[in-house]
């Protein structure tokens, strides 16, 4: 790029900073902030919903709530909190892991970070429209079609989904692009990181598994808006297509969630272990396999559905298989802290409480995938237990090991551990009260998703047990929120690294990062770069470029208007059912904002702004 | 870890109970929930060796290779091992196998098609928000929310659902299976060897009352059972007061049917006093040995039932289809108790 094209700096400050920001570092954070906060509302969800079921035959809600809360906690908690937040770790980390200066496509970040927004808002707003989503978050038909459900609750959910489901798939895509193509020189493909090869095969089984979500809400939208007919049993649909395509896109859900938080642990162990991750190649393999896996056991969900004995077998089988890989990964965990120094951080803690909390999760996956056991087990607390236990004590436990391992780089100070043991330990003896006892209910016959049982059933001590952990569990998060507050009012002294055992590419660079993240290109001379240089007695990376001009990205509106108008869109063409023309012009007035501004962004020639050399060493010289 | 010790105790206590004989899994009356507890056993045996290797180890290396205080040694940058790689693929694989062969072997047992075998008792059942329709084909009888069968026979059952997806779930007796709207029909069967009164449950999300659609399966000795047909298809006399029959007639036989008379579009009343339960939920008991909230005597609980059937199950098509007089109500609710079926 020559010099002379760029624009003179562009920066903006303030609130229009972070409404036009095209920096990964700050859309991490927007992406932390905004997962974060569903993350709570998710959380009271299930306060309540575990509230409702603290004594038998209460009514603490009502039958109706209770079917809403259920549905938007599960919705929340997987589109809306856990991969937003994955989703930040991504942003903030992985340009620093692998010496770039930013992701691949900059504004095509913003623009999923917004559509994510939107689609989230306009699925909780439906609380205050007073037509919630209530028919589970796997919306099965025809439950959730129009003869069911007459209030606009799935309407919400088809269009919320769609719009943030968006954001999601050209994240992953810009993800796979930046790792292909933005390695720092010298960083083989099997030089990189356990998060980055993670967040690579994540992003690739969002490329897959995320076109089929678009399609069967894209079904269930022409069904709900137009009669489509695709699951109407009365009208020659089936329900049964709904759930196969539902779990095409489901299972492979659970590894997209999943899969970055391996990565994280991998990390995290390996650093406060003082020791190379063992068996890295290993752990590769057992990766792609996993996410190829991933997408072969769908049916597992659908073991009752009646699909006949042959399909049952197939699909046990396969499931059976994942084992294998992830078996893999827990024992090269364990065999890299074997031998070395392990120092227990709040951020090792949470990764050290992972690794046998999953083991039981994934030990009650096997047992779910014996389908004849699963006639007793599906749809049941067993089922319940089994997916908070992958998803609370695998994927949440991760993401806390992460936010206390990266905090420093992301924000420029350490959290207090002091604080982050409480939290841990709150959180995590929460967990196993609330769900360890879920197995037994599920085994003792209680179904999941009911509103009340029956006294008498000898359901009550463990509901109870059940609901003063998840009370706890708020507590933990509580204290983290807190230590939050209190870290936040302590100046940026962190240094570049901060645990002193730092291997890979962020701990080289300031914290937290500069704008350009790396003044000089580094050159990656093998796997855990950083350390490799540490060991040979060096301070820094060897640089592959003098210090010279950077060129960025401008800052842009549009993709917040793009995600604004989709917001709008979706609310028009939901409601043309009760206010005909008047709403169908509101739905077009926001495709016309979109697409305007999808115009704007082509015919406005930018070629962004270049940062000078005199700026790049007054940074240098005031960090150094 | 010491979390482990409560929850091991707990482990054995729970597994020690195993639940209520009528409702848990793990205490199987029927051979296939015994079956398909045998494979549980398996499982979970193959399971916990798999928890206890991955506990020691993690136990051993947390406490062997914790951080002392001013340790700056750099511990040996391992990058792997080819042995205990080839170890933990390859036990696994085989751990997998051992539970593959017998999953498969009842993968394929359990799928047995009993529709064409004269010895089984054929059933339909189908569901409805929020109730459960038994229809014996065979018989020519209809009946709801409790599945009367004999102890001798194999049930084969044909699962349906005429609105939403249900899940039709005897814990005790046998797994579950969806009922899916025509065109995916399914079947399955089980047999109850142990004469007794065994808990049905719905396990797929369908409504408000989803939690509250629960029915019976009632295990009776053949000859009990062929006096049940018997009295199923006698005739049924309708409420002696003329006034309260004809608002029996106009309110409640447009959707019930009581013996030969009524519509079917909704539970069979047919010897809806000798069933367990009003709607399904509401229990019945003798006088004076009411212990909770859902339980009554039979009168009490089909007064309240028919008086506000929201109250009992929020959702259900029953309400505001009908208008009657607290007395006419009570009137009712008289005369269903007095529908009892003579046949145990």
């Amino acid at each position: 790029m020559a010099h002379a094209h760029a624009h003179a700096v562009k920066r903006r400050t303030g609130i229009m900073d972070w409404l036009t920001t095209v920096d990964h570092k700050k859309i991490g954070i927007m992406y932390l902030l905004a997962g974060g906060f569903f993350f709570l509302i998710g959380g009271l969800e299930a306060i309540l919903i575990r509230l409702q079921l603290m004594f038998p035959q209460s009514e603490v809600v009502s039958a109706q709530f209770y079917n809403e809360l259920i549905t938007m906690h599960g919705t929340t908690m997987i589109f809306l909190a856990a991969m937003p937040i994955l989703f930040g770790f991504m942003n903030a980390i992985i340009p620093l892991q692998i010496g770039a200066r930013d992701v691949a496509y900059p504004f095509v970040n913003a623009l999923g970070f917004w559509t994510f927004f939107f689609g989230g808002v306009l699925l909780n707003i439906s609380f205050i429209a007073g037509s919630v989503p209530d028919a589970g978050w796997t919306m099965y038909a025809p439950l959730s079609g129009t003869t069911y459900t007459e209030h606009f609750g799935t309407d919400y959910y088809v269009i919320g989904l769609q719009i943030s489901g968006i954001g999601t798939l050209i994240g992953g895509i810009n993800f796979l692009v930046t790792i292909i193509n933005m390695r720092a020189p010298g960083m083989t493909f099997m030089r990189m990181p356990m998060f980055t090869w993670a967040t690579f095969i994540t992003s690739a089984l969002i490329l897959f598994a995320f076109p089929a979500l678009t399609v069967g809400l894209a079904a269930l939208m022409f069904d709900r808006l137009f009669s489509g007919n695709f699951f109407d049993p009365s009208a020659g649909g089936n329900v049964v297509l709904w759930e196969h395509i539902f779990w095409i896109f489901g299972h492979p859900e659970v590894y997209i969630l999943i899969l970055p938080a391996f990565g994280i642990i991998s990390e995290v162990v390996s650093t406060f272990s003082r020791k190379r991750l063992f068996g890295y190649s290993s752990m590769v393999f057992a990766t792609i396999l996993i996410g190829f896996l991933g997408f072969m056991v769908w049916a597992h969900h659908m073991f009752t559905t009646g699909l006949g004995p042959i399909a049952n077998a197939l699909f046990s089988v396969a499931t059976m298989l994942i084992a294998v890989p992830t078996g893999i990964k827990i024992f090269n965990w364990l065999f890299t802290m074997w031998g070395g120094s392990i120092k227990f951080t709040v951020a090792n803690l949470f990764a050290v409480g992972f690794i046998p909390t999953f083991v039981m999760g994934g030990v009650t996956g096997v047992m779910l995938s014996v389908a004849p056991a699963d006639y007793q087990y599906h749809d049941t607390y067993f089922v319940v237990a089994h997916f908070h236990y992958v998803i609370v004590g695998g994927l949440v436990l991760g993401i806390f090991a992460g936010l206390h391992y990266w905090w420093p780089k992301m924000f420029g100070r350490v959290l207090s551990e002091k604080l982050g043991y409480w939290t841990f330990w709150t959180f995590y003896i929460g967990f196993h009260l609330t769900f360890f006892v879920q197995h037994f209910l599920g085994l003792l016959g209680m179904p999941r998703r009911i509103w009340q049982y029956l006294d008498g059933m000898g359901f009550n001590t463990l509901n109870f047990i059940s609901t003063i952990g998840a009370l706890l569990m708020g507590v933990g998060t509580i204290l983290f929120i807190i230590n939050i507050l209190i870290t936040m009012r302590k100046p940026k002294t962190a240094e570049n690294d901060p645990w002193k055992d730092g291997r890979t590419l962020e701990w080289t660079i300031s914290s937290p990062a500069p704008e350009y993240n790396f003044a000089q290109t580094p050159l990656v001379r093998g796997y855990d770069a950083w350390w490799l240089e540490k060991m040979e007695g060096n301070s820094k990376m060897t640089p592959v470029e003098p210090i010279g001009p950077i060129h960025m990205p401008s800052p842009s509106i549009l993709p917040f208007f793009m995600g604004l108008g989709l917001f709008i869109a979706g609310f028009g063409f939901m409601y043309a059912r009760e206010f005909g023309v008047v709403s169908l012009v509101i739905g077009i007035a926001g495709l016309v904002i979109t697409f305007g501004c999808m115009g704007l962004r082509s015919w406005i020639d930018d070629h962004g702004f270049h940062i000078e050399e005199e700026e790049i060493l007054k940074d240098q010289g005031v960090k150094a | 870890m010491k979390r482990l010790a409560p929850l091991m105790a707990l482990l054995v206590l729970v597994l020690s109970a195993c639940g209520r004989e009528d409702l848990s899994a793990l205490n199987p009356q029927g051979p296939v929930a015994q079956e398909q507890l045998g494979l549980m056993k398996i499982s979970i045996l193959i399971m916990s060796i798999v928890v206890v290797v991955v506990f020691a180890i993690s136990i051993y290396v947390l406490i062997k290779f914790r951080r002392r205080k001013g340790d700056e040694k750099i511990p040996k940058q391992v990058e792997g091992s080819h042995k205990l790689e080839v170890i933990w693929t390859v036990i696994p694989i085989i751990l997998l196998v051992i539970l593959a062969i017998p999953t498969l072997k009842t993968v394929f047992s359990l799928s047995k098609d009993y529709s064409e075998d004269p010895n089984a008792l054929q059933v339909i059942v189908t569901a409805h928000q929020y109730w459960w329709e038994f229809e014996y084909p065979e018989l020519g009888i209809k009946t709801a929310q409790e599945l009367v069968i004999p102890t001798d026979r194999v049930i084969s059952i044909e699962a349906k659902t005429a609105d939403v997806l249900h899940s039709f779930w005897i814990p005790s007796l046998a797994g579950k299976i969806d009922t899916n709207p025509d065109g995916n029909v399914n079947r399955m069967y089980f047999e109850a060897p142990k004469a007794g009164v065994y808990q049905g449950k719905c396990a797929e999300l369908c409504g408000p009352s989803h939690g509250l659609m629960d029915f019976k399966v009632k295990a009776v000795e053949p000859s009990s059972f062929d006096r049940w047909q018997v009295a199923m298809l006698d005739t049924v006399e309708l409420p002696s007061d003329p006034e309260l029959a004809q608002v029996f007639e106009s309110q409640c036989l447009t959707c019930h049917a009581v013996g030969e008379y009524g519509g079917s579009t909704f539970p069979n009343l047919t010897g809806i006093a000798s069933r367990e339960s009003v709607a399904g939920i509401l229990i019945n008991v003798e006088e004076g040995e009411k212990e909770y909230k859902h339980e009554d005597t039979v009168y009490n609980n089909l007064y309240k039932w028919i008086k506000d059937p929201k109250a009992v199950k929020p959702g259900n098509h029953m309400t505001d289809q009908y208008t009657l007089t607290d007395e006419e109500v009570a009137g009712i609710a008289e005369y269903l108790s007095t529908l009892t079926l003579d046949y145990e």
